[in-house]
C-alpha cells in the first residue's frame, strides 16, 4: 500500500471519479488551480488567500531502538555525546511523534512560478553527525554544508537525477552546492566515518516540511486547493494522504507509521519525480485526504 | 626457462590452449601480443562454459612482464578478469545494423568488445561484471572517476577516450588503443554517452585548468608530507600510504560494492595513472563513484594553495618507486660467510638485492577468488652454504584476524562468493575450529633462534572444506613452495601445490596460531611449519622431527615482513628439499589475507620461479691469479736475463 506507484493509480483513478461525479465541490480548487494555471507565467501565490497544511506523524508500537556508534576512532566527536551516540534511523519521541519524516505536497500544484528560495539551509556536520538528519530544499537553492568538527570529513551526495558530488572538509570550513532537478531522496554519506548518514529532498516548491521530535509538521502559504501529500520515512517508506486546503484556513494531516510497515517498505532513494506529471489529478482533487 | 621470449598470446579454453592472433583488430600490434582482447569466437568455441585459466594462463602472463605498457606489466589479475570477460561475452548482435539502417555507429564495436563486461544496455552488469571488483562501469549513472571535471561534471569526450585508449591500471579494464581504430573508439565514446540522459543535457563539461607542476623539491616533498597528516589521507590511505587507514574497512562504492583506499607505494596500480599530473587531477577532481573526494573546495576556500595541493601529489608520488618493478625469473640468493641475519628489521638486509614476484588470484579451483589482496611479494635470499634464509615482504592493510575487518569480510564475501559455492560466513566464534584449525595448529614453534621441532604436528591439515567458516579467526598467511628435489629437466610439479602424482614441499607461515586466533595483535604469536601438498586444499604437515624452519615476522602498516631461514641439507631427504648451491631451484609464491575472507582456494597464487644459490667461490679463483702472476713474472725474468746473457755473449763474439 505504501508502494508509490499502487498509491499513484488508486489516488489518480479516485480523484478522476470523484472529478466527474462531484463538480461542484471540486468548483474551490479547481478554479483556483485554472486561474493560476492560465496566468501562470506572472502570477505568484496570492498572500491573501493561502492556507496552511499542518500535521503530526505519529508512530505506533514499540519503535527499534537506535544502535549504538562506535566513534572510539574520533574522541573530539565521542565527546560530543557523553551519552553514547546512537543511529537517527526511527528517533519517537514520549507521545509517539516519528521524526525525521520528509513531507511535501507531491500533487495538486499548478506548477508555480512561486517565490524564490530564500535562505540557504545549513546541513552541519557536528559530533561526527549530520544536523539535520533530513532535510528538505528547493531546486536550486543553496545548501551550505558546514564542518563543526575541525577533523576530515567527505561529503558525498549520491543522486540519481542530479549530478553527484563528493567533496572534501578537513577542517572547520562550508561548502554550498545545490541541486538541479527534484529528487526524492538524496543519501549524503561520510566515506571517513561510515554510519553518517543524511537525506536529502529536493522539490520544486516551497510546500515541503521535516517532522520535528514530536512528530508535527507545519507548511506555510499554500494556495488554497486539493492536495495529495507524501511522506517519506527512510525505514518505513512513503504514504499518502490527500488534503484540501482553504483560503485562510489551515488543514489538518495525520498520518501514522508503525513499525511492520519496515518489513514492505519501498524506499524510494535518488528518484526524480515529476510534480507536474499528474494535471487530472490536479485539477480535479474533490476527495477528502486521509486514511 | 625461456619465460622472457614473447609468446604469442594464449587462450585458453577448457582442455586446451590455442594461440591468439587478433584477427579482427585493427592496429593491433605486435607490443599487445598477448593481448586482452580475446575475440569472443574462441570463447564460443567452448560454447557457453565458463572458461577455466589453468597453467598457461600464468605461463602467458609471465610473458607479459616485458611489454612496455605499464598495465599489462603489472597487472596480471586484471588481465585474467579481461580475458574472462570477452570469453564470456555475449555475441554482437549480428544482421542488426544491417536491416535497421538507424543504428548507432558506436554500436556494433561496443557490443563486441565492451558489453562483456559493462553489458549491452550499459548498466556494467555484463555477463563478466560479477567476477570483478571494482565492479565495471555503470554507464546509466554517468558518473565517471577519471576526469579532467571538477567533482559531479561529466567527463570530457577526451576524459573518456583517454580511459579507453589506456584502460585503467588497478582494475579489469584494459587499454584499446592498439586494438581499436580510432574511428571505433570515437564511436564507441559517443556510443557511452548514449546510455545516461545526462550528456545531452545542457553544455558541454570544461575541464578544470591544472597548471603546472612545481619541482619536487625537499622542502615541497616535506610540506606534502604536512599535509598528508593535515587534510587526513591517512584516514583511508593510512600512515604509511598502504590503503590501511582506520576507515578503509567499511568503504564502499556508489553501487554499495566494496571498494579499497589505493596503495599509495604501488602507482602502476593507480585507476587514473601514476604520475604527479595524474595524483594531482585524481585530488583536484575526486574520482566520481567512489569515496575518494575532491579537494578542489579547500583551493577556493584559501585553506591550502594549488601550489601546497601540488607538493602533496609530490609526496603522494615519491610514496612509490621511481618505476613500478621489473619481475625477473631467477632469485640469486648470494654467499655471505657467517651467520645469517635472522632479524626481519636486521640492516643487513639492506644490501640485499630485491625480487618482485606477483600474484594473481585463485580463479582455477573452485571456490576460485577474483578479489585478492596480495598482488605481489618483495623477496631477498641469502645463503652461507649451511643455511638460507629468505626475506619476504608483501602489503596486506590488516594484521588478521582483526575485528574491525569483519564488515568487510562479509561484504566481500557476498560481493564474490555466492556463484563460486565456497563455504559461508558464520557468525561469532562457535565454530572456532574451521578456518585457522584447518591450518596445521600445533606445528611446532620455530620462531628465530628457536630452532628444531618438538611439538606434535597434527595428522591431517587439510584445509577446512566446511560448510561454513569463522571469519573472525582467518590468519594472514603465505607458503613458499619448492619441488621435492631438485628436478633435472624442465618438468616441475603442476604450479597449484602439486597433485597427487608429483607433490610439493612447502613452508607455510600464518599470522596466528588456532590457539591465538581471535584478534591477537603480537606477530611472534605466529606459525610456520614445513608440509607436502598434493593440491591446493590437500596439506599435509611433516611430522615433528623434519620441521626445521626458524622464522622472525613483523607487521607494520599495512606490511608484512618475514623471514624464513632453514638448512640447506636436513635428514628427511624424501620429504624436504636438499638445497644444492649452483642449480636453479624452482619456487613458487602463495599468499592470503584473512581480512579479506582468504583462506584454503580462496587467495593469491604466483607461477613457479627459480631460486639460485650461489656457490662457494673456489680456492682457485683466488690462487690462479696469483700462481699466473708469478709465472708470468718469472717467466719474463727468464726471458730477460737470456736475452742479455745472449747479448753479452753476442756482444763479445762481434
Amino acid at each position: 500500500m505504501f508502494e508509490l506507484r499502487d498509491s499513484v493509480v488508486v489516488l489518480s483513478a479516485g480523484l478522476l471519479l470523484a472529478g466527474c461525479g462531484a463538480g461542484d465541490s471540486a468548483g474551490g480548487g479547481g478554479a483556483a488551480a485554472a486561474s493560476e494555471e492560465t496566468a501562470a507565467p506572472a502570477a505568484v501565490v496570492d498572500p491573501t488567500t493561502v492556507g496552511t497544511i499542518s500535521g503530526r506523524i505519529a508512530f505506533e508500537g514499540t519503535p527499534p531502538a537506535g544502535k549504538p556508534i562506535d566513534m572510539s576512532e574520533e574522541p573530539t566527536c565521542a565527546a560530543k555525546h557523553p551519552g553514547g551516540a546512537r543511529t537517527e534511523e526511527v528517533v519517537v519521541d514520549g507521545s509517539g511523534g516519528l521524526k525525521n519524516v520528509f513531507v511535501y505536497i507531491k500533487e495538486g500544484l499548478s506548477g508555480g512560478p512561486y517565490p524564490p528560495p530564500t535562505g540557504s539551509p545549513v546541513l552541519d556536520q557536528n559530533g561526527c553527525v549530520y544536523e539535520p538528519h533530513v532535510l528538505g530544499l528547493r531546486v536550486g537553492q543553496r545548501l551550505t554544508i558546514r564542518n563543526s568538527d575541525g577533523l576530515l570529513h567527505n561529503i558525498n551526495a549520491k543522486p540519481t537525477a542530479n549530478r553527484t558530488f563528493n567533496i572534501s572538509q578537513p577542517t572547520n570550513m562550508e561548502t554550498t552546492r545545490s541541486f538541479a532537478v527534484p529528487e526524492i531522496m538524496i543519501p549524503v554519506e561520510c566515506d571517513v566515518h561510515g554510519w553518517m548518514r543524511a537525506y536529502i529532498g529536493v522539490v520544486d516548491h516551497p510546500y515541503f516540511a521535516v517532522s520535528a521530535a514530536d512528530g508535527t509538521f507545519q507548511i506555510a502559504n499554500v494556495p488554497p486547493g486539493t492536495y495529495t501529500i507524501e511522506t517519506w520515512h527512510e525505514r518505513y517508506g512513503t504514504q499518502t494522504v490527500q488534503v484540501t486546503v482553504a483560503a485562510q484556513q489551515t488543514a489538518e494531516v495525520q498520518v501514522t507509521y508503525r513499525d511492520q510497515m519496515a518489513q514492505n517498505a519501498v524506499v524510494p532513494l535518488g528518484q526524480p519525480i515529476h510534480l507536474h506529471d499528474h494535471p487530472a489529478g490536479a485539477r480535479a482533487g474533490a476527495a477528502e485526504g486521509g486514511r | 626457462m625461456g619465460a622472457r621470449a614473447r609468446a604469442p598470446g594464449v587462450v585458453c579454453v577448457r582442455g586446451g590452449v590455442r594461440p591468439l592472433s587478433l584477427p579482427d583488430a585493427p592496429g593491433a600490434s605486435e607490443d599487445r601480443s598477448c593481448s586482452p582482447a580475446m575475440p569472443s569466437r574462441y570463447a564460443r568455441g567452448a560454447g557457453a562454459q565458463r572458461i577455466q585459466c589453468t597453467q598457461p594462463t600464468l605461463r602467458t602472463l609471465r610473458t607479459l612482464r616485458t611489454p612496455r605498457t605499464l598495465w599489462t606489466r603489472t597487472f596480471p589479475a586484471g588481465l585474467i578478469a579481461t580475458s574472462l570477460a570477452l570469453a564470456l561475452a555475449p555475441a554482437p548482435a549480428r544482421g542488426q545494423g544491417a536491416g535497421q539502417g538507424q543504428e548507432h555507429p558506436g554500436k556494433a564495436a561496443y557490443d563486441r568488445w565492451c558489453a562483456g563486461c559493462h553489458g549491452i544496455d550499459g548498466r556494467g552488469d555484463g555477463e563478466a561484471a560479477a567476477y570483478m571488483l571494482p565492479r565495471p562501469r555503470d554507464f546509466t549513472r554517468a558518473l565517471y572517476q577519471i576526469r579532467s571535471t571538477p567533482s559531479g561534471e561529466l567527463p570530457t569526450d577526451e576524459d573518456l577516450m583517454r580511459v579507453i585508449d589506456e584502460g585503467m591500471p588497478g582494475t579489469a579494464m584494459p587499454g584499446w588503443r592498439t586494438l581499436l581504430s580510432r574511428s571505433e573508439r570515437e564511436a564507441i565514446v559517443d556510443y557511452i554517452k548514449t546510455f545516461s540522459p545526462f550528456f545531452a543535457q545542457g553544455e558541454a563539461p570544461q575541464p578544470i585548468e591544472f597548471g603546472r607542476a612545481p619541482r619536487a623539491t625537499e622542502e615541497a616533498l616535506r610540506e606534502g608530507r604536512e599535509f598528508y597528516q593535515r587534510i587526513e589521507c591517512w584516514k583511508c590511505h593510512g600512515e604509511a600510504g598502504r590503503g590501511d587507514g582506520p576507515s578503509a574497512p567499511t568503504q564502499e562504492d556508489d553501487a554499495g560494492f566494496p571498494i579499497r583506499p589505493a596503495d599509495l607505494t604501488e602507482n602502476w596500480h593507480f585507476n587514473g595513472g601514476g604520475t604527479v599530473e595524474d595524483i594531482y587531477r585524481r585530488l583536484r577532481t575526486g574520482l566520481d563513484g567512489t569515496p575518494m573526494p575532491s579537494f578542489s573546495d579547500l583551493l577556493d576556500a584559501g585553506y591550502m594553495t594549488e601550489e601546497q595541493l601540488w607538493n602533496l601529489a609530490h609526496y603522494v608520488r615519491s610514496l612509490s618507486p621511481p618505476e613500478p618493478p621489473r619481475v625477473r625469473d631467477v632469485i640469486r640468493a648470494a654467499r655471505v660467510e657467517g651467520a645469517l641475519p635472522a632479524s626481519v628489521d636486521d640492516s643487513a638486509w639492506a644490501a640485499v638485492e630485491r625480487y618482485y614476484i606477483p600474484l594473481v588470484g585463485q580463479i582455477v579451483v573452485k571456490p576460485r577468488w577474483f578479489a585478492p589482496t596480495v598482488d605481489g611479494v618483495w623477496v631477498q635470499a641469502l645463503h652461507n652454504g649451511e643455511e638460507l634464509a629468505l626475506r619476504l615482504v608483501w602489503h596486506d592493510p590488516s594484521q588478521s584476524p582483526d575485528t574491525a575487518w569483519l564488515v568487510w569480510q562479509r561484504r566481500v564475501l557476498e560481493t564474490m562468493e555466492p556463484r563460486e559455492g565456497g563455504p559461508q560466513p558464520a557468525d561469532g566464534a562457535a565454530s572456532a575450529a574451521s578456518a585457522v584449525g584447518s591450518a596445521p595448529a600445533a606445528a611446532p614453534d620455530g620462531r628465530a633462534g628457536a630452532g628444531a621441532a618438538t611439538t606434535a604436528a597434527p595428522a591431517s591439515a587439510a584445509v577446512s572444506d566446511e560448510a561454513s567458516i569463522d571469519l573472525a579467526r582467518l590468519p594472514d598467511a603465505i607458503a613458499v613452495q619448492f619441488p621435492r628435489t631438485i628436478p633435472r629437466g624442465m618438468e616441475r610439479p603442476y604450479f597449484l601445490m602439486g597433485d597427487a602424482r608429483q607433490p610439493v614441499y612447502l613452508w607455510r607461515w600464518q599470522s596466528v596460531t588456532a590457539a591465538g586466533a581471535g584478534g591477537a595483535q603480537d606477530p611472534s604469536e605466529g606459525l610456520a611449519i614445513e608440509a607436502t601438498a598434493r593440491g591446493l586444499t590437500r596439506i599435509e604437515p611433516l611430522p615433528p622431527t623434519s620441521q626445521s624452519l626458524s622464522w622472525d615476522a613483523t607487521f607494520d602498516r599495512g606490511e608484512w615482513r618475514l623471514v624464513l631461514r632453514r638448512p640447506l641439507a636436513t635428514a628427511d631427504t624424501v620429504n624436504q628439499l636438499q638445497f644444492r648451491p649452483g642449480e636453479p631451484i624452482p619456487i613458487a609464491l602463495f599468499a592470503w589475507d584473512g581480512s579479506n575472507s582468504e583462506e584454503g582456494t580462496r587467495g593469491s597464487i604466483g607461477t613457479w620461479y627459480f631460486i639460485y644459490l650461489d656457490q662457494p667461490t673456489p680456492g682457485t679463483v683466488y690462487a690462479t691469479p696469483v700462481v699466473a702472476a708469478v709465472l708470468t713474472a718469472g717467466l719474463g725474468l727468464v726471458v730477460v736475463a737470456r736475452a742479455q746473457r745472449r747479448e753479452r755473449s753476442g756482444g763479445s763474439s762481434v
